[in-house]
């Protein structure tokens, strides 16, 4: 075997890398750096020129009030839905691990389901639960005597989004924190309990600090599909008043790239963005990661 | 294409047989069938890019454009076009964008929303087809279509297809029961919207729509507003002007007072209200009746069609909606598509298809409609006053970055549409001029004010 052997192996994934991925990357940056200057009206052909705005375009995606709302709302988000989800979906998973769980496999099934529906239909679901005037719940709220409450008005409609992301996230995070509390080997269970222990203290001193890494992986992925929120949100927004273009950051590029056709300043604010998830996930996985890794 | 696969086995053939002959025949010979099966080909060739027919292609969402098109294909031979249909106005926008970005992929011919061409223009996208277009077509327009069109200089851009003059839809027999007359000043249209929801707290005689940009900008345009404007070599916006407010504050004074809905059209919610008779009037275009047909079939018969309320003493008319048929700069046969885009919004056969097919409301005159939509076959003036409209529409000029300025309109009136005060529609007008002013600005344009 001649020396090149390993790069030759290395290739595919590298070209892969490189054009799908990296190339890509550079690009945004490249764009992000330009812009557009027009000659008299623009109306003429040719009239449209590409030239070098150094970092105009970060500074105003970066000064634009809507994207500041966009950021601390999902801060908001990802304060209300993570911490929700991942406790819903560990509850769960401690729940059909437990000896005393019956009709597991339905229940598995049941949690896990929403997952496999499309973010843009649950959204067009939960549109039509959310609207006082065709909602079901109305319905059975008057019925019931009760006033129907206005899920998509401006102080309750970060939880009606964050409510679409809990009922398709739980299961996901379920299955992957059950998963690792099926490969706790057994004997650390009747261990404990020769020693005494209930169902609550095993859950809580043995399979949580077990399955630990796990937890951390998911909450990873919660925090980064918090940071890229947009399906939801821009399914619900024909529906209300109360979720602006710039909703979301995500939403911020969408509308500078398609809507106003600038596709140097979504560069610059898609720069932004994953550089802070980059930061955010690094920073999390240092900071809790180590302990959660280390304890393994 | 035919032609090349009919000649293409052939020479193989000849070829074939030439070398078998050639051991023992003459090379002459050889030569001979070899010559002449090059001519066979050459001519093949030569025929299918000199007789064979022109072949464009044509994006378009109306519906049924393929069976207009069939009678255009049917009597020019030479000239095929092909539709190809798109989800709707922005979506085809976006997709033409690109493909003027990327160089190729472009269609020959395109249906353009009016607010869309100066996009389409700045972008390079829509050629100049003023010396493909006789001014006997251009004729048949209106000004304020030509203009849309013409983008106020010597060029034209495309040829007007479709004009939505906007108009009041009504209950008639909610109206009739409660003894209102028909609105025919916005005093008016405000006094029956207070009755009526006096009448009943959950019936509304229409909403501000936050979602609906085009609705406002046609109001707006009624009310003598024109949003950009060019002076000399720069561009200004001047949607904060006096007409706008005046509008923006006269709805937004309804909604405080709760006469008038805050939700926005084409929801679920709105489709239920129309049909259950909540909501039981509609300021919109001459396209509604499609509109209603679907969503609130319940109603056949009870609506009627009434001139647009007015605010002064001349008649004047805003339009939301409306497309053109534009060439664009990638067409290989520009004179060919011009005359297709020509003859698709100005020949009598034409226009009779486009009507009874596509089912749209010509913006040529002499488009001859007589028979009302089905959803309103109770009223035989239909198209007199969808024509009283069409005649009056003000002159109105779109700038480069309408899809910012529509964006700016659907963050900021819906904040002040949940607001639900007067002066937050005033502040909602203010941050409108301004986004739009300042990614004016920022997309490279040179503005004054």
């Amino acid at each position: 075997m001649s020396r090149s052997a390993p790069y030759g192996f290395l290739a595919p994934a590298m070209v892969l890398f490189t054009a799908t991925l990296a190339l890509p990357i550079l690009y945004s940056l490249y764009l992000s750096l330009r812009g557009v200057q027009v000659q008299g009206l623009g109306l003429g052909p040719g009239a449209r020129q590409e030239v070098w705005v150094g970092l105009s375009n970060y500074r105003q995606s970066l000064s634009d009030p809507a994207f500041v709302h966009s950021v601390v709302r999902v801060v908001g988000y990802g304060v209300l839905l993570v911490p929700t989800m991942l406790g819903l979906a560990l509850l769960f998973a401690l729940l059909l691990d437990s000896r005393r769980s019956r009709g597991g496999g339905f229940a598995r099934t049941a949690i896990f389901l929403p997952y496999a529906v499309p973010a843009v239909i649950a959204s067009l679901l939960w549109g039509f639960l959310y609207l006082p005037d065709v909602s079901p719940v109305t319905d059975v709220l008057h019925g019931l005597g009760l006033p129907a409450p206005q899920l998509l008005s401006s102080r309750l409609v970060l939880f009606a989004v964050a409510n679409i992301a809990l009922w398709g996230g739980v299961g996901f995070n379920m299955v992957v924190l059950y998963t690792s509390l099926r490969a706790i080997p057994t004997e650390l269970y009747e261990a404990a309990r020769l020693d005494g222990a209930g169902e609550v203290s095993i859950a809580v001193r043995i399979k949580v600090p077990i399955v630990l890494p796990s937890l951390v992986m998911t909450l990873i992925f919660s925090l980064i599909a918090t940071v890229q929120v947009f399906a939801e949100p821009t399914t619900l927004r024909p529906l209300t008043n109360n979720i602006s273009t710039t909703w979301t950051p995500l939403m911020a590029v969408y509308r500078d790239a398609f809507t106003r056709d600038d596709i140097y300043s979504a560069s610059a604010t898609s720069v932004v963005i994953a550089a802070v998830t980059l930061v955010f996930s690094f920073g999390v996985l240092r900071a809790v990661g180590r302990r959660a890794f280390a304890e393994r | 294409m035919g032609s090349n696969g009919g000649t293409g086995p052939t020479v193989a053939t000849v070829t074939n047989s030439a070398k078998g002959y050639l051991v023992r025949r003459s090379t002459r010979l050889c030569l001979a069938v070899l010559l002449t099966a090059l001519t066979l080909l050459a001519a093949g060739c030569g025929g299918g890019s000199a007789d064979g027919p022109v072949k464009l292609t044509f994006w378009t969402w109306a519906p049924n454009m393929d069976k207009v098109v069939a009678v255009w294909n049917e009597k020019h031979p030479d000239i095929q076009v092909t539709v190809n249909k798109q989800d709707g106005g922005d979506p085809a926008v976006t997709k033409l964008l690109t493909a003027v970005k990327a160089g190729k992929g472009a269609p020959d011919i395109m249906q353009a929303e009016y607010q869309k061409i100066p996009t389409l223009v700045s972008a390079g996208a829509l050629a100049d087809i003023s010396k493909d277009v006789p001014t006997s077509a251009t004729g048949q327009f209106g000004t304020a279509e030509l203009r849309a069109v013409d983008l106020g200089s010597k060029a034209l851009y495309a040829v007007p297809q479709d004009t939505g003059p906007l108009a009041f839809f009504y209950r008639a027999d909610v109206f009739q029961r409660l003894g209102i007359a028909v609105p025919t000043t916005w005093q008016q249209y405000a006094a029956a919207a207070r009755q009526i929801h006096q009448a009943d707290p959950t019936m509304y005689l229409g909403t501000f729509s936050a979602n609906d940009a085009g609705w406002f900008a046609g109001l707006a345009q009624q009310a003598g507003a024109s949003w950009w404007a060019t002076k000399g070599q720069t561009w200004s916006v001047d949607i904060d002007s006096a007409a706008t407010r005046k509008v923006a504050d006269f709805w937004g004074g309804l909604v405080q007072e709760g006469v008038i809905d805050n939700k926005p059209m084409y929801t679920p919610a709105w489709n239920a209200a129309l049909n259950d008779g909540k909501q039981v009037g509609w300021v919109s275009a001459v396209w509604a009746p499609g509109v209603l047909e679907g969503n609130a079939a319940k109603t056949k018969g009870l609506w009627q069609m009434a001139p647009l309320p007015q605010w002064g003493s001349t008649f004047t008319d805003g339009a939301w909606g409306g497309s053109a048929t534009g060439v664009t700069t990638q067409s290989q046969h520009p004179e060919q598509a011009a005359q297709f885009a020509t003859w698709l919004n100005t020949d009598p056969a034409a226009l009779k298809a486009l009507v009874s097919d596509a089912g749209i409301y010509p913006a040529a005159k002499s488009a001859q409609l007589t028979t009302p939509p089905a959803f309103f076959s109770n009223q035989s003036d239909f198209y007199e006053v969808a024509a009283k409209g069409r005649d009056a529409i003000s002159p109105f000029t779109y700038g480069p970055n309408v899809n910012a300025a529509y964006n700016a309109y659907n963050d900021a009136f819906g904040q002040a549409a949940d607001a639900k005060t007067q002066s937050a529609f005033g502040q909602a007008l203010t941050q409108m001029q301004s986004t739009t002013l300042s990614n004016l600005k920022s997309s490279g344009f040179t503005t004054s004010q």
